[in-house]
């Protein structure tokens, strides 16, 4: 079985956020890329499952769609640990873009494989690539997954919902969409991994993009908010009279 | 035409963010002068239906069969591809929130109708279809069109004001055509936190960071949720800790809440956490240094040791609710 793990090129968490061209664009001036932090999960997790014999997993391969830009993001995904990446050359202008090209690169692959998706990309929050794989696919997908354990030829996965969580069982191929919980820590690359990254395969191919169905314009950033408002320790009276009659939520 | 929303109900009950939906579908509706229609799956009796009317259901169509119980995928995408052909649904509404984010997706390729996600008001226009959403995980907004004649739209919590406007909702009880059988994932097990409010569904949420400095500290947390009616959560180094369980976890990689006030415990506010918490309405800091980043984010701040002022806040609530 292989496992697919779909990599998103993301701002660091800690960019200061900036629009330019009369707010029409995120500038990237000065960004760090990374890994999106819960691919980076779904990342680890594929390397977990393919370090245990048992599961039987034979390859571990990053998909992302984007331009040459995202290629030192794919060599981390592949120091980290993944055989090796396909980078479906394109721009990535929606989710359902980036879902569509990733599903016609998939539809030619005959093997058993399981998708990882991560549930959200921190930059343009849509939380939809995973789905709208899936969809394009016609396979089944969990969403919310916060466990992932492979057994035998079906998948056991913990889904979490609102008050709760469930015990969901899928077979392959399927695509989960993963969130916190799938694995611990992300793994950070190590010497050894960056060396043999160099070397690790990375396929560039054409992608064919449909039209986008929607479309983004006018960035704004959110507004100031007012300084603290600062209340001595000993005066919890005092602030529970201004959540009750100033800011009215008690 | 119509309107459409899906409805989730848990434990035959609607959850709030249902009603915050159907009130949010039934001002589009008005200004696109269509019916809301709701569409409800799994067993709810009707005097709970009856209750989406109260927030401007004109229609509501119920899926009882305990066929549908369980949440697959790809069964609940044919099943509202279904009702939304039928009631030719302009626009589908759902919420932003783990059902939501495994529906709106796979319902926008099948009906290849544009998606906007995580919208945090009414559309600004509706010809051109645009709606306003947050991206980098709070840090920005952006005004989204969508292209496609049907449009789907999934609602961030807490972003609509629930709305009484007591319609008198036709209810029908709806058999499928869509097979409950095809589906390619079955449950296997439920666990259900009982008894406590659902965080994401919260007007209060009462949270403890590293400042509460061990597991056994969190009577007071849980004290003061329980005087105000609140959910409780955590930070992210608190739920690595294993002192509190993942579910509570509130940030960037955990649950992102909107509730009305966040009172933030020990938190320092590492920009990771803020992006999960800073959609709330009003937020409280407490914490003994006076340069945390929380401060910032914060509309009422103390400095002090979390430890000591929460036993002073809730003996202050008690007075105030005596």
């Amino acid at each position: 079985m292989k496992i697919f793990v779909c990599l998103a090129n993301v701002p660091d968490t800690t960019t200061k956020v900036k629009f330019s061209d009369n707010n029409q664009q995120f500038d990237d001036t000065g960004v760090q890329w990374v890994i999106n932090p819960w691919d980076e999960l779904a990342l680890t997790r594929a390397m977990e499952l393919k370090e245990d014999s048992g599961n039987n997993v034979d390859e571990v391969t990053v998909l992302t769609v984007g331009g040459l830009n995202t290629e030192p993001t794919i060599r981390k995904a592949l120091a980290i640990g993944a055989d090796n990446a396909v980078r479906i050359d394109a721009e990535p202008a929606d989710s359902y873009v980036v879902a569509y090209l990733l599903s016609e690169y998939l539809k030619s692959y005959e093997g058993g494989y399981i998708v990882l998706a991560g549930i959200e990309a921190s930059d343009y929050n849509g939380s939809a690539v995973g789905g709208m794989l899936s969809e394009f696919l016609d396979v089944p997908s969990v969403s919310a997954v916060s466990a992932l354990n492979i057994e035998g030829d079906k998948v056991s996965l913990l889904r979490e919902i609102d008050g709760g969580s469930e015990q969901v069982i899928a077979g392959v191929p399927f695509v989960a969409i993963v969130q916190k919980g799938i694995a611990k820590e992300p793994r950070i690359p190590a010497m050894r991994g960056i060396m043999m990254a160099r070397k690790k395969p990375l396929e560039v191919i054409k992608g064919e993009a449909p039209e986008a169905l929607a479309e983004m314009a006018d960035f704004e950033l959110p507004q100031v908010k007012p300084p603290c408002k600062m209340i001595e320790p000993e005066n919890a009276r005092e602030l529970i009279s201004l959540l009750q009659n100033e800011a009215k939520v008690l | 035409m119509s309107v459409l929303v899906f409805a989730e109900s848990w434990d035959g009950r609607f959850k709030k963010s249902s009603f915050e939906l159907v009130s949010y579908a039934r001002a589009m509706a008005e200004s696109e002068g269509t019916q809301t229609v709701v569409l409800s799956i799994g067993r709810v009796e009707k005097d709970e239906l009856i209750k989406l009317g109260k927030y401007g259901a004109d229609k509501i169509i119920s899926v009882s069969s305990e066929d549908f119980k369980g949440l697959d995928n790809q069964v609940y995408t044919r099943l509202i591809t279904e009702v939304s052909e039928k009631e030719d649904a302009a626009i589908i509404v759902l919420a932003h929130n783990n059902t939501g984010k495994a529906l709106a997706p796979r319902l926008s390729v099948r009906l290849k109708a544009g998606l906007v996600s995580a919208a945090v008001s009414l559309p600004v226009s509706y010809s051109p279809f645009v709606l306003t959403k947050k991206v980098f995980t709070g840090k920005g907004f952006v005004h989204q069109t969508i292209k496609t004649d049907r449009k789907i739209v999934s609602l961030a919590a807490n972003s609509f004001e629930l709305k009484e406007t007591n319609s008198s909702p036709e209810i029908i009880d709806y058999s499928p055509e869509t097979n409950a059988g095809e589906g390619g994932t079955s449950i296997s097990d439920v666990q259900k936190q009982s008894g406590k409010l659902i965080l994401t569904d919260a007007d209060i949420v009462v949270s403890g960071g590293r400042g509460m400095k061990s597991a056994d500290n969190w009577g007071p947390i849980e004290e003061l949720a329980d005087l105000l009616g609140a959910a409780t959560a955590c930070s992210r180094p608190v739920s690595d800790e294993g002192w509190r369980p993942h579910h509570e976890h509130t940030g960037q990689t955990g649950k992102i809440i909107a509730p009305n006030l966040y009172i933030a415990a020990g938190i320092s506010g590492a920009i990771q956490h803020l992006a999960g918490v800073s959609s709330s309405k009003y937020i409280v800091a407490i914490n003994t240094d006076k340069d945390a980043p929380i401060f910032e984010a914060a509309d009422y701040g103390i400095v002090g040791d979390a430890l000591k002022v929460l036993p002073e806040l809730i003996e202050a609530v008690k007075e105030m609710k005596a």
